[in-house]
Formats: C-alpha cells, structure tokens, sequence
C-alpha cells in the first residue's frame, strides 16, 4: 500500500465534508453576522430607569425651562419644559447640546494654581486658604477698594453674593459684563431714573420696528423671541428689520432697510423728528417728558430733518417719512434696540433714540409696547455689617464707571490700580473689544482668581482658578431678564451628582468669606449655599422648589415720568475707529455663543461653511466691495487692531462697503494640560481685530465695528 | 497517438498484464483514499462539534453565587425582583439598592457568597456585575410587558427554571459576539427540546406564526 496523490485527496476531502457537516460552518457564519452588526468597539448606551427632571438652562441670559430626560442617574437628553412661562416647550440648539459641557475636555476638574505658566491641581482647603491670605493681606494694607470682581450680571443670589463679599470686605469696584440687560437698565436708568429695566412686549405688537435686533438669532430670550416671531403671521403683525446685512431676521421680516453701519441713532432720532413734525405723536404720553422736551423737538427738527438723514444712514428721505408715518400710526407699535444678540457695543445715543420712538407714540406700560419695570428684587438678604475699614473702602469711587474703563485704567498706572480681581461667568479676554490689551490688564494685577467652569481665555489668565460645577450640576436662582415682557424667577437644579472635584460658586463666595473671619464672616453665617438661598427667597422658596419657578410679575408697569436731558444735548454719533475705507462689523450667528463661553461641539458642527470652513473664518462682503478678490479665495483683512487670514464669501446681503465677521469663534482653549479641539482653533475672534470706542457721556464702548481693508493674501 | 493504442497494435500480452496488474493498484490507492477521508471525516466532524464549542466559548464565574431557588421562597415570585417599572419598561436584573430592600448592611445567613456580597458590593456602594445569561444584542427592541402582562406568558417559556435553581452555572461567552452561549442554545447543532432551550430570532418568529398566525416584522424589534 502506497501512499500517493489520491490519499491526500481523500483526506482533504474527508475534512472539508467533516466540517461541512458540523455545526462549524453554520455557527460561525451566524457569530461574525451578530459581531459585524454589534461592533464591540461602538459604546452602547447602559439601559437603566427613564425618568425626567426639571431645572432652567442657565447657559444664556434667556432661562428657558428645560426637561432633562435621564437613564437611572445619567442625564441623557434635554429638552424644553411644556408651560414654562418663558419658552413653554420650546428650546434651542446649544440648550440641547447643553450636556456636552459637562464632559468637556476643556473642564476644569479641580482647584488649580499657577505655577510659572503651568496649572498645579491643589485641594479647597488650599485654594480657600491661598485667596483668603492673599485678601486679607490687601485688607492689611488698608487698600480693600483694590479688590475687584467681573460677572456676567447684577441680579441672582450668586452676583448678590460676590456683591456682599466685595460690600463688606470694603470694595465698591463690582463690575458687570456689558449684556442685552446692562443696557435696558442704563437706558432705563437714563429715561426713567434708577432702579428700572425695560421689556419688550414682541409677542403682542403689530408693529415692530427692529434696529438690528436680530429676534430670531439669539436677542432676548432667544425661544420667547422665535416664538414671538413665529406667531407674527397669524397676528398680522409686521416687522420691519434696519440692519447693513441681510441676517435671518432680515430675511424673515416683512421688510429689510439696509443701512450704514453706525447710524441707527441718526434714523431713529429722523423718525422722531418726522412723527414730530407731523404731530403724529401721543399728546398724552409727551405730558411724561422731562429733561427739555422742546430743546430736544427744536434740535431734531433743525438737525434730523430727512434729508440729512437720508445722507447719513443711506435710506432715501421718503422711505423714512413713510416708515415714521406707519410706526407712528400702528395700533401696538414697538421700537427695539439691541443689535444683533443685543451683548455687543452699543451707544446711549442710539439706544435712548430708539427708546424715544416708543416714548413718543404713547407705548409705554401699553399692551404690545415697551413695558418701565422696576428691577426684580425678590432677594432679601439680610442688612450688611461693616467695620471701619470695608465703610472707608466701600464710600471710594470706583475704579472705573464700566468695566472697559477698569481695564483702562489698570493698563494706564504703574502702581496696581486693582490688586485682585474675582472673575466669574464672564470672559473678558475673550469678549472684550482689543482683548490682546484686556490680557495686558489681567498680566498687570498681581492676583486673578477665575471661578469658570471651562479653561477659557480668561482662566488662562488667573492665579488661582476655584471651578464652579455647570448648570446641571449645581443650585441657583435664575431671574429672567433679557427684555422679556414678563418677570419669572426659575430654579436650576442640579441633575447629576459633579461630575468633578467642583464647587457652586455661590458656596466658594462663602467659604471665601467665613476664612476672612470678623466681620466680613458674620454676613455670611449660612452652612452652605442651598441654605443661603432657601433664607434669602423666603417669600418665594416653597413655591420656587416646589414648582421650579415663580411669575414675579406679568403685564405693563405703572406710567413713568420720561427724561430725555441725554438726547437733547444731541450728543454726537459714534465713529469707527481707523481711516480705512471699508467697515468691519460682527455679525450674530444663533449657533454660535458670543459670551465668554464657547459654543458646544454639537453647535459648532452646524455652523454652514459660509461661516467657517475648515478652521478658516468666512467674511462676508458684497460683491461690488471685492474689488478683484473672488469667492472662496483667502485674503488679508487689517484693522488698526491688526491683521489676520480670512475666506471671502461674496454675499449681496452684506451692503456695499461693510465686511461682516461672524462672532463666537477663535477661541483658544488649548494649553499644555488640555485641549478642546471641538471648538477651539477654529477661526478668529473679532473682538481681537476691534478697538474699543468709548462714548462720552455715558461711558459705555460703543464701537459697533471698526474700519478695515483687504487684501490678496 | 496514445500509449494504450500503441500496446494493442503491438498485441503484447506482457503490456496487458501490466495493465492489469496497474489498475490492481489503483484500486488499492483509492482504498486508501477511502480510509483517508473516512479518518478526516470522521476527525473533523467530531472537532467541529466537541471542540469547537470549547475553543468558541470562554467560561466565566459569576462575582458569586446566587440561590435563586431560596429567594424565590423567600420573597415571592420572579416579579419581586425582577419588576416592569411604571412606564412598562423591564427592570432586568435587580440593582443594588433592590437588593438592599431585604438585605442589611450585616449578612443574612453565613454562607461565603453573603460575605462576598456584602463585603465587596454593600459596604463599597458597587453595584454587582452579574454576567447577564439572556442579554440580547443592542439592536433588539423588546418588550416584557408584551408578553408578560398583555399576553400572559410565563417567565419560564423563555428563560425555563433558573428559578428552582440553587447555583449559577458558569457563563459561558461568545468569543466572537460577547454573547452568552444559551443565546444560540447548549446544543451546538441548535437543536432544541423545550421553549427555553434557545433564545434566537427564528425563536421569537416560531412563538409568533404559532401565536399570532404572522411571524412578524423587522422593524417590530430592530428599530
């Protein structure tokens, strides 16, 4: 017997039939099919108990109510809140990406100090310990009015608390961002005395008469506002949108005016001159004037006649005679200030014109106008006790009136105009006009301490950082703001145990103070926050935990005297910084965040790429600007602030002559610890090309863009 | 022309007899041949189905062992334990703080797998990461409520008597899928005796064109 070829044939053969025939070929076949459906590299969610909480989105002054829909303990998707009095059901798309902040790679995940130009992470008790030596040293030296603090807004206990901090340890400097908010109370305080806000009654008006207001791109309380607009249709209620670009509200609107960069004030105050002349005004509402009512008719009259106007604003006289003629004799008409999200550079002069409009035609405390309310002041705190040092520090002027004049004045003297700085929910590196000198400022005082959540450009810049948990993690009192037509106070509640080692910053403000000791540790005997809160809401607390909000107030206010001193001194309008021929204004985009804060990845992923594409920033121009240059091709923009690299995007909804920049990129929250390649490295921040413009009388920054040219790159 | 025609005009008988004894040979080789196939048959049909299953499944202990049987007894039906929430859904297997509704911070009973309980999982607050015997892929939508409360089913048709039983067995895990082997079923040829034996696709589809008359739709579980 020989083995040869036929042997090894069967025996091939004999295996490949014995597998054939054994489950082998079947169960595998059946395996690598369920293995290649179920990656076992792609996470599959943990399955767990549905339930629902409810808290408000602190993410922008808007405080809508939300619904966060978790799996056992695990947040897993927020959606708006059915019958919240500010959005009822609706919510935006950064509220929806909202638990993307939470594991943020550019999170803070416990106390850091620097340590050259690196962060250490270090316990509480040390960085508690570190701010309170360092505070009490400047108290030793009897300068306590050289501490400052920078947040995003006056009202909710956690601003309170700061105040009280600042109050007591004997410093009047409390600074605020400048928002949509701050300037409603400077323009209320302007015309009609302190203590007031304005409001905006959108969702009843038949006539609004928007300056740039961008409502469906983030003014006001953004889900309010597109749901105002949505319901204009039904209503019959007409909007007319004055801007230099065709923005979506632009474009949404019953009619665009395209005007000149920078003179809304002119127009506003040409529309006053005409309802004016025409005697189409409300006899009964001019009564309230005060502050030289026929001073100011007479300058309008002699200075803002149409056909100047025309000139200066590039809208022809009669469409401005007739849109005065159709404001004037609407039933519900209504002026808005605040261009674009309403956080940007703005003057006294524009928004007290604008806010004159409504004054003249009688629509002030009227059902679809613009309501005088006083100040929310739901928060009792208990009377402040001061020794003779925080009397001394607390009676001095401060520093500076708003805070670009802090950092003014910081830059300008050589011994520490502020010898510690508190910087909470607010990003002034990043948000400020020219913020390579606001980053000058910051270098210049001796101890920064940030309370962000995030790594941002501020935080980079602070000595100590004390991380605050995020919206969804902690407790806070949100009052709503941001023009709404109603006063609600919502609760946000935390939803998630911290995810790290963070606090609420409203009990680091406390902490801070019990290790200052004497006197300044008395104003705060509360054991933590929660109980701060519940002792200072008293009158609301049970309806406020219990149902998650409280209406403070709903409707029009009482009739109110109105001052109009500023506007009949006929201030001068603001001019762009620069001599170069074309105007570089930002623009607001609703997926993007100007604040101090970034947008989510989530939102920045539905940026369109006439905005950004790749990680280069998209201008727009119109094509008769161009001058040679072609669409999609990069370019040199400079301004007397610098240069930089953009993409062209020719657009004819941009006028002639104006260059527009998207606001919210160019964030840089990459050090050597982390990074956040989601949002940052993507693009420019405008702000860094824009100079601050500083409007006299009122102090406020008024450049509402600067002048530019471009180039070849 | 070919050798064998060249041979018969030469008339040889030598050449015949070679043939011959040539295809004695050849009978001889496929002989052998036979044998060889029958042998790798043989050998690798037995390694498909007694081997293979051990190469293919990894076996793994349970944290510790759990007396189904006693907890039965003690607390009532599979329903104390294993629940539909308010909303329908299916609690699976119980959580800790389930546990801890009968179970105290000190042991009950003095075996070594209460110890391990408590020690490891209720003083240290973890939650116990049982092995899961009847754990479906992801993409499978599946409703106990359906079948439990709207349509009376038993729990054993599906998941058969772990409830009488006293001890876990081993869990046996897919080394290809991650998925337990009582998903495809003990017997590797896929046959089965009784309801429970497999818990596959073409199971639910059976259940369903004898109940319901329709096997049913894709999307009515992968949705």
């Amino acid at each position: 017997m020989k083995v040869d070829r036929r042997s090894f044939l069967g025996l091939g053969l004999g295996a490949v039939a014995g597998i054939a025939v054994s489950p082998v070929g079947l169960k595998l076949t059946d395996d690598s099919s369920i293995w290649t459906q179920n990656w076992p590299w792609t996470p599959v969610p943990v399955d767990g108990e549905v339930t629902y909480e409810s808290s408000v989105c602190s993410l922008c002054p808007g405080s809508c109510g939300i619904s966060v829909r978790k799996i056992d303990e695990r947040p897993v998707k927020i959606e708006g809140l059915a019958d919240y009095p500010v959005n009822d059901g609706g919510v935006c798309l950064h509220g929806i990406a909202g638990l993307q902040y939470l594991y943020d790679p550019a999170r803070i995940k416990s106390p850091l100090k620097k340590n050259g130009d690196r962060f250490e992470e270090i316990s509480w008790d040390d960085a508690i310990a570190i701010v309170a030596d360092k505070l009490a040293d400047i108290r030793k030296k009897g300068l306590p009015e050289k501490l400052a603090c920078i947040t995003d807004k006056e009202q909710g206990s956690v601003s309170e608390l700061f105040k009280r901090l600042l109050k007591t340890f004997g410093s009047p400097n409390f600074y605020t961002m400048p928002s949509l908010e701050s300037y409603l109370d400077v323009t209320a305080a302007a015309m009609h005395g302190e203590g007031k806000t304005i409001a905006f009654d959108l969702e009843n008006s038949d006539f609004i008469l928007s300056f740039g207001a961008g409502i469906i791109e983030g003014w006001g309380s953004p889900v309010s506002c597109f749901k105002a607009n949505a319901s204009r249709k039904e209503r019959h209620a007409k909007l007319y949108q004055i801007e230099s670009r065709l923005s979506n509200t632009a474009a949404n609107a019953d009619k665009w005016i395209p005007i000149k960069p920078g003179t809304q004030a002119d127009l506003a105050l040409g529309l006053c001159a005409v309802i004016l002349k025409n005697n189409l005004f409300d006899s009964n509402a001019t009564v309230n004037f005060k502050g030289g009512f026929n001073k100011l008719a007479a300058t309008l009259q002699k200075e803002y006649a149409p056909s100047k106007i025309a000139d200066i604003t590039g809208i022809k006289a009669s469409d401005i005679e007739k849109m005065a003629v159709l404001f004037a004799k609407a039933k519900m008409p209504l002026a808005v200030f605040g261009q674009g999200r309403g956080d940007g550079a703005q003057s006294l002069k524009e928004l007290a014109a604008v806010h004159t409009l409504n004054c003249l035609v009688g629509n002030i405390n009227k059902k679809g106008g613009a309501f005088v309310l006083p100040k929310n002041d739901y928060l009792k705190f208990p009377d402040e006790s001061m020794d003779g040092i925080s009397k001394t520090g607390f009676a001095k002027a401060k520093t500076g009136r708003y805070v670009n004049q802090l950092i003014e004045k910081v830059n300008a003297s050589s011994q520490p105009a502020v010898e510690a700085l508190f910087v909470y929910n607010a990003n002034p590196c990043y948000s400020l006009h020219d913020s390579k000198s606001v980053k000058q400022a910051f270098g210049k005082i001796p101890f920064v301490v940030s309370f962000s959540s995030f790594l941002d450009e501020t935080a980079k810049e602070a000595d100590i950082i004390l991380p605050s948990h995020t919206f969804l993690e902690r407790l806070e009192d949100v009052p709503s703001g941001s023009g709404l037509a109603k006063s609600v106070v919502g609760l946000t509640k935390p939803v998630i145990e911290p995810v790290f080692n963070t606090k609420n910053p409203g009990d680091a403000v406390i902490l801070i103070a019990k290790a200052l000791e004497g006197s300044i540790a008395q104003n705060f005997e509360w054991e933590t926050y929660e109980d701060c809160l519940e002792n200072i809401t008293s009158g609301i607390w049970d309806s406020l935990s219990e149902d998650g909000h409280v209406v403070i107030s709903e409707g029009p206010g009482e009739s109110t005297a109105v001052n109009v001193s500023f506007l009949s001194k006929n201030p001068a309008s603001i001019q762009a910084q620069g001599d170069y021929e074309l105007t570089l204004i930002p623009i607001d985009n609703m997926r993007l965040i100007n604040a101090g804060m970034a947008a989510s990845p989530f939102a920045i992923k539905t940026v369109s790429d006439t905005v950004l594409t790749g990680s280069d920033i998209v201008i727009e121009m119109n094509p008769l600007t161009a001058k040679g240059l072609k669409d999609k091709e990069f370019a040199t923009l400079t301004t007397p602030m610098g240069k930089t690299r953009v993409m062209i995007n020719l657009n004819e909804g941009m006028m002639p002559g104006v260059i527009g920049m998207v606001e919210g990129l160019g964030h840089t929250f990459n050090t050597k610890n982390m990074s956040n390649k989601y949002v940052s490295g993507k693009g420019v921040n405008v702000n860094d090309l824009i100079g601050p413009v500083i409007e006299s009388g009122s102090g406020l920054d008024a450049a509402f863009g600067i002048k530019a040219k471009i180039s070849k790159a | 022309m070919s050798e064998t025609e060249n041979k018969t005009e030469n008339g040889s008988m030598e050449s015949a007899g070679e043939c011959t004894a040539g295809d004695t040979k050849d009978d001889k080789g496929l002989g052998l041949g036979v044998i060889f196939f029958i042998v790798a048959f043989v050998v690798c049909f037995l390694s498909g189905t007694l081997l293979f299953p051990k190469l293919l499944y990894s076996k793994k202990k349970q944290p510790f062992n759990f007396d189904h049987a006693l907890h039965v007894s003690e607390a009532g039906d599979c329903e104390s334990c294993h629940s539909l929430r308010e909303d329908g859904s299916f609690s699976g297997i119980p959580k800790l703080a389930t546990c801890l509704d009968c179970h105290a911070e000190d042991p009950m009973g003095e075996t070594e797998d209460e110890a391990i309980f408590v020690e490891e999982y209720v003083s240290k607050e973890k939650e116990i990461p049982w092995y899961v015997y009847s754990r479906q892929p992801d993409c499978v939508f599946f409703s106990h409520a359906a079948h439990t409360e709207a349509n009376g089913m038993d729990c054993v048709t599906c998941h058969g008597h772990i409830g009488e039983s006293t001890s876990l067995k081993p869990y046996e895990e897919n080394r290809i899928t991650g998925y337990s082997r009582d998903i495809w079923g003990k017997n590797i040829f896929g046959i089965k005796k009784h309801s429970w034996d497999r818990m596959k696709m073409d199971d639910c589809a059976a259940c369903h064109k004898k109940e319901t008359g329709h096997q049913g739709y894709c999307f009515q579980c992968h949705k």
